[in-house]
């Protein structure tokens, strides 16, 4: 590693492309597990493309002679409470779920960053006006929130999507805001200035990525968060409409099932769901490791 | 110090937009709840004169301006409305259901951070290593998994299964009285009673809810704390210490621990939140009489009094809380500016 | 490592000892008292109160008496359940009705006594009533279906003798009494606690049961538990055999179930109904179809498809009847399809002339307005189970037709104003239940032009006229038999809702017997016993 403060400063016009990807090749041969996760994600992605055109069975279609089998070699996750085949479902769930986090946390971190570092970089007004709102979000307890939110504009997948940004809004913009606050007066950062820079250029190149470390851990919690909030939503009925798929609501109706014995139910879900959230979780950490501008060579 | 306390003064007047803006969005939000409370409450087979005649009861006949009004002065004078669902004023159930869920939050959070933090140190001191991957499988695995689906699964194996765990059925089995009101807390007002069979019975109640809570709130801690530590670890002044042959321990503790805990604090102060929020399925699944399931509750039947009684005295609590945080701000860290405040 | 492993176990065992401790003394405390776990929460102890809640009727089935009640009967399946037929005394000792059927007059039992040691007075009873008639909302309505609607038509004789003037004779005026809602408040201790602004102390019973019932609350954590303590004074019936009754809420219904399993509570009351499949084989568990309740199909009349008679006929058809009874309610309760369509007595819920026949739903698609579908929203409510798995079967069936249906969830406070208030959703569920087992009841609030349950905005003059009609007749009028077969005959070819099937309430118990079966769906504790399980 080579000297932190002014020479990590990126300059993404000088960097050669190969050298990033040097980088990122560097980082996943280092790390395993994070190469293990970036493959997970690759196959989250695949089953969200192709997974409707692959699965055995219609993932919507009722078979009242099916009804609650265990796995089987014909229905390998098994079937819920009205014959549909679980593997089919928990598959072809996994498009939505991933439009569900990844909308909701791109909304939230967009904004967050934006206003973020706009109250740390000016101070003053913009800062204390800035502040007050998120405070007042956070004032909220936010599941809660995210339920009024919901029950206010009506269940669809687009106002889960909003939810769940709004309240994850304030996390970045507060997190942007403190690091942006505490380097606004940094060595650096007067360097960048008398060289000539704008504000908006030094914030967003020299002073922004500085943020991103922390913010990549976040995003990484959130994406799992925000599945985690869909589901949640579901268990006290304000999930997306039935019948459509969706991991979240498939624990929640599963989750029932439990003590009844058909674990199958929640399980698979559960278990997809969970590998979602791991995958998500495990990538921040690479990403963090990509991103940090100390840890480039 | 002065100044410092000049800080503290205009930290506090900053709340007061934010307890405005609470009070202002926790009253359009409860109206913009589809369902009308009157026909609600009108009950089972109620005509449209009687639900007229509950309505005008509810004084929700009145322009929502004029609700407004009514309601704020109200709050001014400290009454937060009756809720339409108990009958009983806000307050008081506020008062009897939030340290429920204060106790199961926090007990749940000591336990998270317990084991969070010291498995967050252990990871970023030995990154990359064995330890480390095995301290991120192990917290992201807890905070994977839906509250309420861990909660299940707990209860089906501990107390259906296996039989160990105490039914739940809430803070305490049937069997023991409710210790003597002091803080609420069952744990300590049992123990300031000296009523240790009523304490181990709380304690016993407790002990799945948080769990499960504390399993969710492992990840946030320990990933924040492994991150801050790495961080810290890496910065110039780690470097220097080392350099200059300080002793390891009090480099990690004295130095890198320190400078890390700002993140981690930050962290702490949402969590927190964000723990309360998950209380709400919790205590669903246990039967805990909490402000989270209270809160459902009010929301499902449109009990606008009720919900907005909550709003405001979570946003308090929160306000509270932040106000505390930045204060530590201050306090841990030297490098944040005070003169912008 | 080894010192905090040993510490690691001590602990263990010191949280596994304490939890046996738990359970001994469950066992001793079990011998006079009965614990009930219900998912609903109480939120009055007044019924009369504007707001109270449906799970809290059960206060003023236990701590307070009516002037009559119902008997009882035992059911085919040797379960115990009230018997419409029959009214008894509660309170009253004897009753006449005058020959005209305007006047009955009562005479209250002369030993009854409230909790605090009161007599019981006919200026109790007036007090009461005149407090039901007065206070509005539901308590009023109720009243209303009996013909009480005015303080006037109700008078104390004297202590022991009440009379009740109707404005006319109606056979549903004597049941009307033995609801919940006609309860009798000790009215001296509850004028003391009146004020100006509240005449009727909704205040103070709001909060404390001042009644001459069975059982007295003597501890409500709302949100927790109600506990009930029987009182020995009490002259309405047989002197129940528990001293002591819990009613724990326990909003999960998989906790509940892990619950009876284990022992831990004697009675798990209003079970899911696959839990209830599942448990009748371990445990003791009643299903008993609920009278005059049927779980429909509506269909809004003022949305254009449905107002094709041909349209209404081929989704009746295309409905999957039997797969909708499994998925939605495992078999229990009764089946309403398949029957003969021969009209011949006056039973009611009856089984339609419909089943599933989807070559029989084209053909009158086919004749349709519509014969190449539409679309529609097909509206269930969040808290009721029992709509989302119907729905998708619905869903799936209709889609032969050409219908495609957006299935829309409404959390539980707008389902009402939607469904039946507003009467806005074109394609929905209903589940009406009347309280009084008559046809004609069930009518009048279902199928009468503008009525609360009537979601279908179903408008037919003759149906209107003839429940107008029945509404008050004796059932056994040589004429009544006739024009409730033709108002059968009318809606079930008319069909602004589909009857689905007849649900159930289900309510496991272990260790404890005679549980009982009411028509308001409340735990009646009255009856209840311990036994060894």
């Amino acid at each position: 590693m080579t000297d932190a403060t002014l020479t990590s400063v990126p300059e993404p016009s000088e960097n050669p492309s190969s050298g990033s990807l040097g980088h990122v090749v560097y980082v996943l041969r280092e790390n395993p597990v994070t190469a293990a996760a970036f493959g997970m994600f690759a196959f989250l992605i695949l089953s969200a493309l192709i997974g409707p055109h692959v699965v055995p069975y219609d993932p919507l279609a009722t078979n009242a002679a099916r009804v609650l089998q265990p796995p089987s070699l014909d229905h390998w996750f098994g079937t819920d409470n009205l014959g549909r085949d679980v593997f089919s479902r928990v598959i072809v769930a996994t498009r939505l779920d991933l439009v569900i986090s990844v909308a909701a946390v791109a909304l939230s971190f967009a904004i967050g960053s934006v206003l973020g570092a706009i109250a740390g970089y000016r101070g003053g007004w913009a800062d204390a006006v800035l502040s007050r709102v998120l405070d007042t979000i956070m004032a909220f307890p936010l599941f809660v929130l995210a339920m009024g939110i919901v029950a206010a504009l009506g269940n669809s997948v687009a106002n889960i999507i909003y939810a769940t940004a709004i309240i994850n809004i304030p996390f970045y913009a507060r997190l942007v805001r403190a690091e942006v606050n505490i380097r606004r007066e940094a060595g650096f950062t007067l360097a960048a200035k008398l060289a000539g820079n704008s504000d908006a250029r030094v914030l967003a190149l020299h002073i922004f990525p500085n943020a991103l470390p922390p913010m990549m851990v976040q995003v990484s919690l959130n994406l799992g968060w925000a599945i985690l909030n869909a589901a949640g939503l579901s268990f006290i009925g304000l999930g997306v409409r039935p019948p459509t798929p969706e991991w979240g609501i498939m624990v929640a109706e599963g989750a029932n099932f439990i003590v009844s014995g058909e674990w199958w139910l929640a399980l698979f879900p559960g278990l997809w769901l969970m590998l979602a959230v791991f995958t998500f979780n495990l990538m921040g950490d690479g990403l963090r490791d990509i991103v940090d501008p100390r840890r480039r060579t | 110090m002065g100044a410092r306390g000049g800080a503290i003064l205009m930290r506090i007047a900053q709340a007061i937009p934010v307890i405005v803006g609470v009070i202002v969005i926790s009253f359009v939000l409860t109206r913009a709840l589809p369902g009308d409370p009157a026909a609600q409450f009108a009950g089972l087979t109620a005509t449209p004169e009687s639900i007229e005649q509950t309505r005008v009861k509810l004084g929700l006949d009145k322009p929502l301006p004029e609700q407004f009004l009514l309601y704020v002065g109200q709050l001014l004078r400290g009454d937060l409305g009756q809720s339409i669902s108990t009958g009983r004023p806000v307050i008081q159930e506020l008062g009897a259901r939030l340290p429920a869920s204060l106790e199961l939050t926090l007990t749940a959070l000591i336990l998270a951070c317990a084991i969070a933090i010291p498995l967050g140190v252990l990871a970023a001191t030995r990154p990359g290593s064995w330890i480390d991957q095995l301290c991120r499988l192990l917290v992201t695995a807890g905070v994977s998994l839906p509250t309420f689906f861990t909660g299940i699964v707990l209860i089906y194996v501990f107390y259906y299964l296996l039989g160990i765990a105490p039914s739940p059925l809430g803070r305490l089995d049937f069997l023991y009285l409710d210790p003597p009101h002091v803080t609420g807390f069952f744990l300590i007002d049992a123990a300031i009673a000296g009523d240790w069979a009523t304490w181990r019975g709380a304690a016993a109640q407790l002990v799945l809810p948080a769990t499960t809570l504390a399993l969710f709130t492992l990840a946030p801690i320990a990933r924040m704390t492994r991150a801050a530590m790495l961080s810290a670890l890496s910065a110039d002044f780690i470097r220097t210490a080392r350099a200059a042959g300080l002793d390891s321990g009090k480099v990690l503790y004295g130095y890198a621990f320190r400078n890390a805990l700002l993140p981690v604090v930050t962290t702490l102060g949402m969590v927190f939140s964000f723990v309360l929020g998950a209380n709400v399925l919790v205590e669903k699944v246990f039967a805990w009489p909490g402000i989270g399931s209270y809160a459902v509750e009010a929301l499902v039947v449109s009990d606008y009094a009720a919900v907005q009684g909550f709003v405001l005295a979570m946003a308090l609590l929160f306000v509270t809380l932040n106000l505390v945080i930045d204060l530590a701000y201050s306090l841990i860290d030297p490098r944040f500016g005070t003169s912008s405040k | 490592m080894s010192i905090s492993r040993r510490t690691f176990l001590a602990a263990s065992a010191a949280v596994a000892g304490s939890v046996s401790f738990a359970r001994v003394l469950s066992a001793q405390a079990a011998a006079d008292t009965l614990v009930v776990a219900y998912n609903q929460t109480i939120n009055s102890l007044d019924l009369h109160r504007t707001g109270t809640n449906r799970a809290s009727y059960q206060i003023a089935v236990n701590c307070y008496d009516r002037l009559v009640t119902f008997g009882t009967k035992t059911l085919p399946d040797g379960s115990l359940s009230y018997d419409y037929s029959s009214i008894e005394p509660e309170l009253a000792e004897s009753w006449t009705i005058s020959d005209d059927g305007l006047v009955i007059t009562f005479k209250l039992k002369p030993g009854a006594t409230f909790q605090d040691g009161s007599k019981v007075t006919a200026h109790d009873v007036k007090w009461s009533f005149d407090r039901a008639v007065t206070v509005g909302g539901f308590p009023s309505t109720q009243m209303r279906a009996g013909g009480l609607v005015r303080p006037d038509q109700f008078e104390a004789v004297d202590d022991q003798t009440f009379i009740v003037k109707l404005d006319r004779p109606s056979k549903l005026s004597l049941p009307d009494l033995a609801v919940p809602v006609p309860f009798i408040i000790n009215s001296t201790l509850a004028r003391e606690h009146a004020t100006d602004e509240d005449p009727w102390a909704m205040e103070y019973l709001h909060q404390n049961t001042i009644g001459s019932g069975a059982y007295k609350v003597v501890r409500w954590d709302p949100g927790q538990q109600v506990v009930y303590e029987r009182f020995d004074g009490w002259v309405g019936g047989p002197l129940p055999a528990v001293r002591r009754v819990i009613m724990r809420e326990v909003p999960s219904a998989a906790t509940q179930r892990a619950l009876i399993e284990r022992g831990d509570i004697h009675m798990a009351f209003d079970i899911p109904d696959k839990d209830a499949s599942e448990l009748a084989d371990r445990l003791s568990v009643h299903s008993t179809p609920i009278e005059n309740c049927i779980h429909c199909l509506c269909m809004n009349s003022n949305f254009e498809p449905f107002q094709d008679p041909e349209v209404r006929k081929a989704v009746a058809y295309a409905v999957p009847y039997e797969a909708i009874f499994q998925a939605a309610a495992y078999g229990r309760g009764a089946p309403l399809w398949g029957g003969t369509g021969e009209i011949d007595d006056i039973e009611w819920p009856r089984k339609t002339p419909y089943a599933t026949d989807i070559a029989k739903a084209k053909e009158h698609m086919a004749k349709s307005k519509y014969p190449d579908g539409f679309d529609t929203t097909l509206s269930i409510a969040t808290d009721l189970g029992w709509m989302e798995p119907a729905a998708i079967l619905v869903q799936e069936a209709v889609k032969e037709l050409g219908i495609t249906t957006t299935i829309e969830k409404i959390p539980g406070a707008n389902w009402r104003t939607a469904s039946l208030v507003e009467k806005s959703l074109p394609f929905h569920f209903e589940n009406f239940g009347g309280w009084l087992n008559t046809p004609d009841y069930y009518f009048f609030w279902a199928y009468q032009k503008d009525r609360l349950f009537n979601s279908s905005n179903y408008v037919n003059e003759e149906v209107h006229e003839l429940t107008e009609e029945t509404l008050h007749m004796p059932m056994d009028d040589p004429e009544y038999a006739g024009k409730i077969q033709r108002m059968f005959e009318i809606v079930l070819d008319d069909l602004p809702r589909i009857p689905l099937y007849q649900p159930a309430l289900n309510v496991a118990v272990n260790g404890a017997a005679d549980y009982q079966f009411w028509f308001h769906r409340m735990p009646d504790i009255r009856t209840l016993k311990t036994v060894e399980s």
